[in-house]
């Protein structure tokens, strides 16, 4: 009962009792010919939660479509309860209990959160739609799950955490047993993602099977029973979460040590010049934010997810509309409200969404990382095409940007690779001021120590760095000096050896 | 199972090499379409391989031609132009009337500065509104084609007697034959073409109309790149409508009607994506040729025309729904 994989040559151990939970014997997958999963054969109990880690591309979404339907396999079985079962379709997958919670959630915004719930199953009379039946059933999930959430709000005013939650009753109301749930609290600040987690572990307890995909390795340990590693879309190892630490589970993520912890921080030169100064700005998020950064210095904005955070490195940018205040920088002032201005000024900034505010997808590598240098590199209007290619090729490698050829479309690279490219397209001209939203999310963990040690290195040559991260870790471990915002304003500040607990609790309460 | 993780790939490099092979079909695909049509034709008529029936063919071309570029550059851009043939109505009777009082010269110039400044206008009050461009340029059209009812009232207008014969210029004769209109058609859509392909004009366009928070974030001015591309619009109206004007040796306030859709059907055909970022000025030409030879077609094989609005129909949906397909399969 506890092998946890069935070996090759095992077929003959068919004594033990049927086992309650799911298998998955010798799945395999290819996109256009390339494997991305090999024979994987892996078998989760019920009732247990299963943590699958991974690097990107590693495989470990892929799996987990399987599981849920969206994604066939070209080989392999799957079995629920020792019984083979055909899943082929979401359909397929719901039928049999199994419900997949994507990144992407699926939620229609501009309904209720009740009809969301029920989607395409509510309760009705020959088609006429009973809402009390749905509504009586809604109050017994929202008991079971202790969720706080009304049944007739519009989904699209619900914060990200809460429609997740609505997606994982969705889920329930189907009556799945079994929830897929891949990188749930990517987009969750800390109080959603606690909460989240104690939900799941209750979820566990009432016997309901919970697949994680995720790339927090703390909380992957906190949370699961057992976790998975797969490399390369191989089966590396299944084991007790316990038998693991980060750096053991990173070690067999990447199949050789890296040094995970934050890098080291050179210190700031004493006396160096102030090149940001940020004075009293005002807009329709953020109040009177006043902040400095000097030459060399990396200065980190913590706080939760909407505490305006963004705003604030947006309003600086130019790019979000300020009432009040000024920006200067190396004592110059900058005209507010004009992106061109601060891009002149050297304030470069590497947004929060690479697929929404950073990268034009549809495009090459080459003219993603070219586009915010493309006068200089101009004759008449014309793009000089020679130059602008030695140009990516010396930013390509200075990031080490691999994956694709220059040519083809930024969408086939990886998201580590992706992000490294948003950080060429600024490295072209070297900037004074690099403001960077989120520089790691979603992103694997070599890749985010490729990053990590980009941005020290850049501080280290005289920019001024200002760092915003829902990674606590992340900001703490990168930054100087960290300030801490709340609704808007900045309400602390800290040095480097400030702890979590201090940062967290001036970001909840003070 | 450590053997297998050993010989595992590693290298991310081995994708790559796969895509490359990939977009070939939908690359040109449209292309092959086209050589199959010209190629069916010219097995089963005696007429279509003839240079009469190419001069021919490239003057119907000549104005679907010039809207349809113009239309590549909108949708590229991720803006829909439904004002293009409203603007060529009204540019060409403004052609007319100029030509009435200062000659045929000074006729063709007005009309080309009424095209820009209409297509300006429009590119204002889309971007400045930030009305959707599908409903704004809408509305716009009903504008324009009300402002052409007003200039002339409802009637048709022509130059005088004496300046028909240098009115209809745009007919003549010209390098290889081919008539002036068409050769105007091929050198602007050569001309966008470069835009599009070498400029950093052109790499904006693709960039507002891929991800336009994204080119805004790079410091690009997303409105002036709107504002531009419907100026070049109004521009290659004008010019559709100073060759059609030339053609009938008249204006009137209902010219082209509806050729907006067709010129937007020719663009989607060669395999431009609606949703912008993505495509080329040669597939709008591919497009219209597509469109055009299937004309000629019907024409040559003496089929009943009646049936050539199906295929048409068929065809563009054939086009998206193959472009749908490739784009799925490339996720």
């Amino acid at each position: 009962m506890n092998t946890l994989m069935a070996d090759g040559g095992a077929k003959s151990g068919d004594a033990t009792e049927l086992p309650r939970g799911i298998s998955v014997a010798g799945t395999g997958k290819r996109y256009a010919g390339v494997p991305v999963l090999n024979d994987i054969n892996l078998t989760i109990a019920e009732g247990e939660i299963h943590g699958i880690l991974g690097e990107n591309g590693a495989g470990k979404s892929t799996l987990l479509k399987i599981i849920g339907g969206a994604v066939t396999a070209d080989s392999g079985s799957i079995c629920l309860n020792g019984k083979k079962v055909k899943i082929a379709t979401p359909r397929d997958s719901i039928a049999h209990g199994i419900s997949l919670i994507s990144q992407e959630l699926s939620l229609i915004p501009n309904r209720t959160v009740l009809e969301n719930v029920f989607l395409g199953r509510w309760a009705n009379t020959a088609g006429l739609v009973t809402g009390r039946r749905d509504r009586d059933h809604f109050t017994t999930l929202i008991r079971e799950t202790g969720f706080e959430l009304d049944p007739d709000t519009v989904v699209s005013q619900l914060s990200i955490g809460h429609a997740q939650q609505v997606e994982i009753l969705k889920a329930l109301a189907r009556g799945a047993t079994i929830l897929c749930m891949d990188e749930p609290t990517a987009v969750l600040n800390e109080m959603e993602k606690a909460n989240l987690l104690r939900v799941i572990r209750r979820l566990s307890a009432a016997g309901t099977t919970i697949i994680l995909v995720s790339h927090y390795l703390e909380e992957v340990l906190e949370v699961c029973t057992r976790v998975t590693i797969l490399r390369d879309g191989a089966h590396i190892s299944t084991a007790d979460a316990s038998e693991h630490t980060p750096a053991s589970l990173v070690s067999l993520m990447v199949g050789r040590e890296v040094d995970y912890l934050v890098p080291d921080l050179p210190p700031v030169t004493t006396g160096a010049a102030t090149v940001l100064e940020v004075q009293g700005i005002c807009s329709s998020t953020v109040q009177d934010i006043s902040l400095t950064v000097r030459r060399g210095e990396i200065l980190g904005l913590a706080g939760l997810v909407g505490s305006g955070r963004s705003e604030t490195l947006l309003a600086v940018f130019g790019a979000e509309k300020v009432s009040a205040g000024s920006v200067a920088v190396n004592g110059q002032r900058i005209r507010a409200n004009s992106i061109r201005d601060a891009i002149k000024a050297g304030i470069a900034l590497v947004p929060e969404s690479r697929k929404d505010q950073g990268l034009v997808m549809s495009r090459s590598v080459v003219e993603n990382i070219a586009l915010a240098t493309l006068h200089i590199r101009s004759r008449a209007g014309f793009v000089r095409g020679a130059a602008e290619k030695k140009a990516v090729a010396l930013m390509s490698t200075a990031v080490d940007l691999r994956g694709a050829r220059p040519g083809s479309p930024i969408e086939g690279l990886s998201g580590g690779n992706q992000q490294k490219a948003l950080f060429a397209k600024w490295l072209i001209h070297p900037p004074a001021v690099l403001l960077v939203d989120e520089p790691t999310r979603g992103v694997d963990v070599a890749a985010k120590t490729r990053i990590h040690k980009m941005i020290i290195d850049l501080a280290a040559k005289g920019t001024a760095v200002v760092v915003v991260s829902s990674e606590l870790e992340e900001v703490i471990g990168l930054s100087h000096r960290i300030n801490v915002m709340r609704r808007g304003r900045i309400v602390a500040e800290f040095d480097r050896n400030a702890s979590r607990d201090d940062v967290m609790t001036s970001a909840f309460l003070k | 199972m450590t053997l297998k993780t050993a010989t595992a790939p590693r290298t991310s490099s081995e994708p790559s090499e796969k895509r490359r092979f990939r977009p070939n079909l939908r690359d040109f695909g449209v292309t092959f379409g086209l050589a199959a049509i010209m190629l069916f034709l010219a097995l089963n008529t005696t007429t279509f391989l003839t240079g009469q029936n190419f001069i021919n063919l490239f003057d119907q071309a000549a104005v679907v031609g010039l809207l349809s570029a113009a239309a590549a550059l909108c949708i590229i851009s991720g803006v829909f132009d439904l004002s293009s043939t409203a603007t060529l109505a009204s540019s060409a009777i403004i052609g007319v009337m100029v030509t009435e009082r200062f000659g045929v010269a000074a006729g063709f110039f007005g009309a080309l500065l009424a095209g820009l400044v209409l297509g300006t206008i429009t590119g204002l009050v889309v971007v400045g509104t930030k009305v959707n461009s599908f409903i704004g340029t809408l509305a716009i059209s009903i504008i324009y084609r009300g402002l052409a009812i007003v200039l002339t009232g409802g009637a048709i207008v022509s130059p005088r007697a004496d300046q028909i014969f240098a009115f209809q210029t745009w007919t003549w004769p010209s390098l290889f034959g081919l008539t002036a209109g068409s050769l105007l058609m091929l050198v602007t859509t050569i001309v966008l073409g470069i835009v599009l392909w070498r400029t950093t004009f052109g790499r904006r366009i693709y960039a507002v109309g891929g991800n336009q928070e994204a080119a805004r974030l790079s410091g690009i001015r997303t409105g002036s790149i709107h504002v531009a591309v419907f100026a070049i619009s109004g521009l290659c109206s004008a010019m559709a409508g100073m060759i059609l004007a030339s053609r009938a040796g008249s204006a009137q306030p209902s010219m082209a009607l509806g050729v907006e859709l067709t010129a937007i059907a020719a663009v989607v055909i060669g395999g431009t994506s609606i949703l912008g970022g993505q495509g080329a000025m040669w597939r709008a030409f591919v497009g219209v040729m597509v469109l055009t030879v299937i004309g000629n077609g019907f024409n040559l094989l003496h089929w009943d025309t009646t049936y050539q609005q199906v295929v048409t129909g068929a065809l563009i949906l054939a086009a998206v729904a193959a472009d749908g397909l490739f784009r799925k399969r490339s996720k």
